[in-house]
């Protein structure tokens, strides 16, 4: 665009230095076209209002940020020593007028874009369930969201479709235009749930638990990622969201059925030790409650579940027999004492393998009900 | 080693011969380097016979003056390390897609990003920052030295001892793989067992002393050793943001010396504050963390901020425009920058009503920061400009920090975070303000006090490469930034997937290349001027026709400052005796109290760091041995009365006459 005009600007020396740029500007646009910018072209509804209201801020703000802009230069250029038909006026410091200006421009931006803030926060609330799909179909009372309850593991995505009683790794799938209500935790340290195409990222912590509302409203592959720093496998915290339509999601629910194995504690336990580059696993069934036990912190039996724990708290704590407790409330040394390496161990302590080397090729995972676990790691 | 591993164990604690890292060519290559230059140094003092004058005249020395230049070199060669690890990152990220994993596993990788904004922050940027106030505030309010000159030299050992505890990590064992605020639980002792954490809380509890003490220090300066007349709303404008950037120190920097004091007691003694244990909470530290972190922004831009109201005002022979909405606009800063620390994890999930309040206390601060920029756009208004180095900065600033502001102020809007948060949109944004706004504003700073310290001014050939190759080096390094925060990309990743993202990322990284080679220029240009000193020198102390009470004084002013305190009428107080013809006084000079040059902080600056690192490597016995030491020493020091002595008049007058002469040569 840019470009175009450029070229076809009066001569002059002014134009050809915005030939000039429009020359170096051209590649870029070519490479922005070229590109994905999820965010900006988003699929879901709560990420489609998002971004509505980055732009919309942009906009604001640019209201005053180009006057700016142009103002310093031009001045800059217009006041410099060598014009000596600039007027030079060395004592002029004040002006109330103007200061009235420069003071109530800003304000009546922020005044404006402040009400926008206000407002947004409490529409795209993640904890808020959704009122409608897309702008002008509000959610029909009918139909009840899919829950999908997140779990942030040491380096992979856990999901769990409660209403279908089957589990994922590195999977998440949901049917086009209906709302998702997901549920998140962490198991070690913490963690971001983010889907750049489906709604804005959301903290999943360890013992707590986060909500995220969202829907999909075209089918479609999308990349979904881990958004907070979490340790060495961190960068291969990926997963692909898929958005079903039709009876899709019913035929992916049957393919998990039948491929799937059960998703113990036991091999829960083993599930969450640290790994990385894990391949998609299906669990065509879950053990009873075990993410409420995740979010409790209690997987591991033995442990107290954190709402066991500010129960006893909540009247007034155990006094002396407190102290039986305490070994129930650690949760946070099983990697260690398992000899697994933890997310920042030391160099030397870990002699972790360079990532170059390809995952075990002999361990099947869908249908083991395995995940892919790393090879323990000597402490020494 | 030793067949006695217990004997090891208690001499050395956790530390073995494999804690070095051998199995690193990268380090390998470092440590030569370091060892080569570290030798070259060293080898050049001892020729030029400098031991002795080093260690009188600079390492001991309690003067402001010294105190300053010395803070402003560790920040120049913190930059050097700090930008090798941005390089490192950013070629990392350039090739590191699909099957290529790039040559930085993540256990390094994870490193030298932690290290990066460590570095860049704690041991850049703010000695940068303090050293620049060092040098000016005393001389812009008339006084002869700060209020504690020698909390001033024990403040800037705990801040080189804290710069040395961190660059140890480079060689011995790793350094934290937590990222620079490091979270729990991953910081905590069952994540992160290594020393790498401990390097960090040590690195910076010690550093952090040494912040705060320079923070009273300068505060009690300005508050009470201002020269006669200078009422606060005379204060030149540097010394406000100087004054509300001490106020914001000492408010905020014992919080992170709580918060890591908190993080120690759980990784050394089991207590559980931010574990996930025994009912510990991490979003504490988050909250605890960054209560200090966002003050700590302000901490670093309020300065940049008088350096560039000083620069424009001088470089376009005009009073600073709206002085008086200037101060209250920096007040008005100082104070909400402790409203809206929690705009940092808008994604932790707070009600709605958290996240609006904190939203909207951060926009409120770009109405104070939108009024100082018009003040400088209206202060070139009707303006004469000078385009010297210190004024390019100054406009390359003003373009840009709106522009990282804008961002900015988008990412405080909650629902536009939830998008943008922990992505290269944010990285994109917070170098945009800390380099467009701090780094460029200490650029500014240096270039314009540069003749005042040292009698010369800078190249200007050579500051203008510099300058340009900056300015468009940073565009080009983090543009491509924002663009990929657009695409859904995430910070601290050490390997892509999608090869379609790889074009911006080798865009940075030619950035990047480029802001290395202003980095050169400015490294040619600081030996080009040393070079050509003669013929850039300045002897008349004002070679910017400046307007504070800085260029009144001989350039470098004497150890003394000023042989008579000045009494100030105006807000351009020099500028002011300019104009009514101010005549120097040439006799009437009396002797001149100062204080006396001690060892005192660099002994303790030596011993803080072998408490450190025998801290960190479990070494008890030397801990405590170095503990005792500290206390000894600093109460030994209490009983030095042999502190101060007197200038005698003829020495003062001696050293006036010579300026006297050199004045009348110059106007012959």
């Amino acid at each position: 665009m840019t470009a175009d005009r450029s070229l076809r600007a009066p001569a002059g020396a002014g134009s050809a230095r915005r030939i000039l740029r429009g020359l170096v500007l051209l590649p870029l646009f070519g490479l922005l076209a070229g590109c994905n910018l999820v965010v900006m072209q988003p699929s879901g509804d709560i990420a489609v209002q998002q971004r509505n209201l980055v732009l919309a801020s942009t906009g604001l703000m640019l209201l005053i940020i180009i006057p700016v802009i142009v103002l310093t230069l031009l001045f800059a250029w217009r006041y410099r020593a060598s014009n000596t038909a600039a007027r030079h006026d060395p004592d002029w410091d004040h002006s109330t007028a103007l200061e009235v200006v420069i003071w109530t421009a800003p304000l009546l931006i922020i005044i404006a874009l402040g009400a926008l803030t206000w407002i947004s926060t409490h529409t795209l609330d993640p904890f808020r369930p959704l009122s409608r799909i897309e702008p002008g179909k509000p959610v029909a009372a009918e139909v009840k969201p899919l829950e999908v309850q997140v779990v942030a593991l040491d380096w992979k995505w856990l999901f769990f479709y409660p209403e279908y009683n089957v589990a994922t790794v590195n999977e998440l799938v949901a049917p086009v235009n209906r709302p998702i209500a997901f549920k998140l935790t962490a198991s070690s340290v913490m963690n971001a749930f983010y889907v750049p195409a489906l709604a804005g990222m959301i903290y999943a912590m360890p013992g707590m638990q986060t909500q995220l509302h969202a829907v999909i409203n075209k089918p479609g592959e999308y990349d979904g990622l881990a958004s907070q720093y979490s340790g060495s496998g961190f960068s291969r915290m990926t997963f692909k969201f898929h958005g079903l339509e039709g009876d899709g999601f019913d035929q992916w629910v049957a393919k998990v059925k039948q491929q799937g194995s059960d998703l113990t504690r036991e091999a829960y336990l083993q599930l969450e030790r640290p790994s990385e580059r894990v391949p998609v696993t299906y669990y065509s069934s879950f053990s009873d409650g075990l993410f409420d036990k995740i979010v409790g912190m209690c997987a591991v039996p033995g442990k107290m579940c954190m709402h066991e724990m500010m129960a006893i708290d909540a009247k007034g704590g155990a006094g002396k027999e407190s102290h039986g407790n305490a070994e129930r409330l650690q949760y946070d040394n099983r990697h260690t004492e398992r000899g697994d390496e933890a997310p920042g161990a030391t160099t030397p302590a870990s002699h972790r393998a360079p990532k170059s080397e390809a995952p075990d090729a002999d361990k099947t995972h869908e249908g083991s009900g395995q995940g892919h676990a790393a090879p323990d790691q000597t402490n020494n | 080693m030793f067949a006695n591993t217990d004997l090891q164990h208690l001499l050395f604690g956790r530390l073995t011969l494999e804690d070095i890292p051998f199995h690193e060519p990268i380090l390998q290559v470092t440590f030569a380097g370091v060892a080569i230059g570290g030798i070259a140094v060293l080898a050049a003092i001892t020729y030029f016979r400098f031991w002795g004058p080093l260690w009188r005249d600079w390492l001991t020395s309690v003067d402001h003056k010294k105190i300053g230049i010395m803070y402003v070199v560790l920040a120049l060669v913190m930059l050097l390390r700090g930008f090798a690890d941005a390089l490192l990152m950013r070629s990392q990220q350039a090739i590191a897609f699909g099957a290529n994993e790039g040559y930085l596993p993540p256990h390094h990788y994870d490193q030298i990003f932690t290290a990066h904004g460590v570095i860049m922050i704690f041991f850049v940027a703010m000695p940068f920052v303090t050293g620049l106030m060092n040098y000016v505030v005393p001389l812009q309010i008339g006084a002869r030295d700060v209020a504690f000159p020698f909390l001033n030299n024990f403040s800037f050992w705990m801040t080189v001892s804290g710069a040395v505890t961190v660059m140890i990590s480079l060689f011995i064992g790793e350094f934290a793989r937590t990222g620079w605020l490091a979270y729990p639980p991953l910081s905590g002792a069952d994540m992160s067992p290594g020393v790498g954490v401990d390097y960090y809380i040590w690195g910076l509890q010690i550093a952090g002393i040494g912040t705060t003490l320079s923070g009273i220090n300068l505060i009690a300066t300005i508050v009470k050793m201002r020269a006669p007349g200078m009422s606060m709303m005379k204060l030149p404008i540097f010394t406000w943001t100087s004054l509300c950037t001490n106020v914001l120190i000492v408010a905020a920097f014992p919080i992170l010396g709580a918060v890591l004091a908190l993080l120690t007691l759980d990784r050394y003694v089991g207590t559980h504050f931010f574990t996930n244990d025994l009912g510990g909470n991490p979003m504490m530290y988050f909250n605890l963390i960054w209560i200090w972190g966002h003050p700590e922004v302000y901490i670093l831009i309020l300065p940049a901020f008088g350096v560039f109201s000083e620069v424009t005002s001088a470089f376009c022979g005009k009073r600073l425009f709206g002085y008086t909405s200037m101060v209250y606009a920096t007040i008005v800063i100082t104070i909400l920058s402790y409203l809206v620390w929690l705009h940092h994890f808008f994604t932790m999930g707070s009600g709605a009503s958290v996240n609006s309040f904190f939203g909207i206390t951060t926009m409120i601060i770009s109405i104070p920061t939108g009024a100082k920029i018009f003040n400088w756009l209206f202060t070139m208004y009707r303006g004469r400009i000078r385009f010297d180095v210190p004024m390019l900065w100054t406009v390359s600033f003003m373009v840009t920090f709106v522009i990282g502001g804008m961002t900015g102020v988008l990412l405080a809007v909650p629902p536009a975070d939830f998008v943008l948060h922990n992505s290269l949109f944010l990285i994109a944004h917070f170098h945009n303000v800390i380099i467009g706004g701090v780094l460029f504003g200490m650029f500014a700073g240096v270039n314009y006090w540069f003749p005042k310290a040292f009698g010369f001014k800078l190249d200007p050939f050579w500051g203008k490469v510099s300058f340009w190759f900056w300015t468009i080096g940073f565009y080009v390094a983090f543009m491509p930034l924002y663009v990929l925060g657009l695409m859904g990309v995430t910070r601290r990743a050490q390997h892509f997937d999608d090869p379609s993202l790889q074009i911006w990322f080798v865009i940075a990284a030619i950035g990047a290349g480029l802001i290395a080679l202003g980095i050169g220029a400015m490294i040619v240009q600081f030996a080009v001027s040393i070079k050509n000193r003669e013929a850039l020198r300045d002897v008349t102390g004002d070679p910017w026709e400046g307007r504070t009470l800085e260029w009144s004084t001989s350039s470098p002013p004497p150890d003394y400052n000023f042989a008579f305190t000045p009494v100030v009428h105006n807000l351009d107080a020099w500028w002011e005796m300019k104009s009514r013809g101010f005549q120097r006084p040439l006799q009437g000079y009396k002797p001149i109290h100062m204080p006396k040059n001690t060892a005192t902080g660099v002994i303790l600056g030596v011993i803080s760091i072998a408490f450190s690192f025998a801290m960190i490597w479990y070494i008890w016995w030397l801990a405590a041995l170095t503990f005792v030491a500290t206390l000894v020493v600093a109460i030994g020091h209490t009983f030095n009365y042999n502190r101060d002595f007197y200038i005698p008049a003829d020495t003062v007058s001696r050293t006036e006459q010579q300026r006297t002469r050199a004045l009348a040569a110059v106007r012959a």
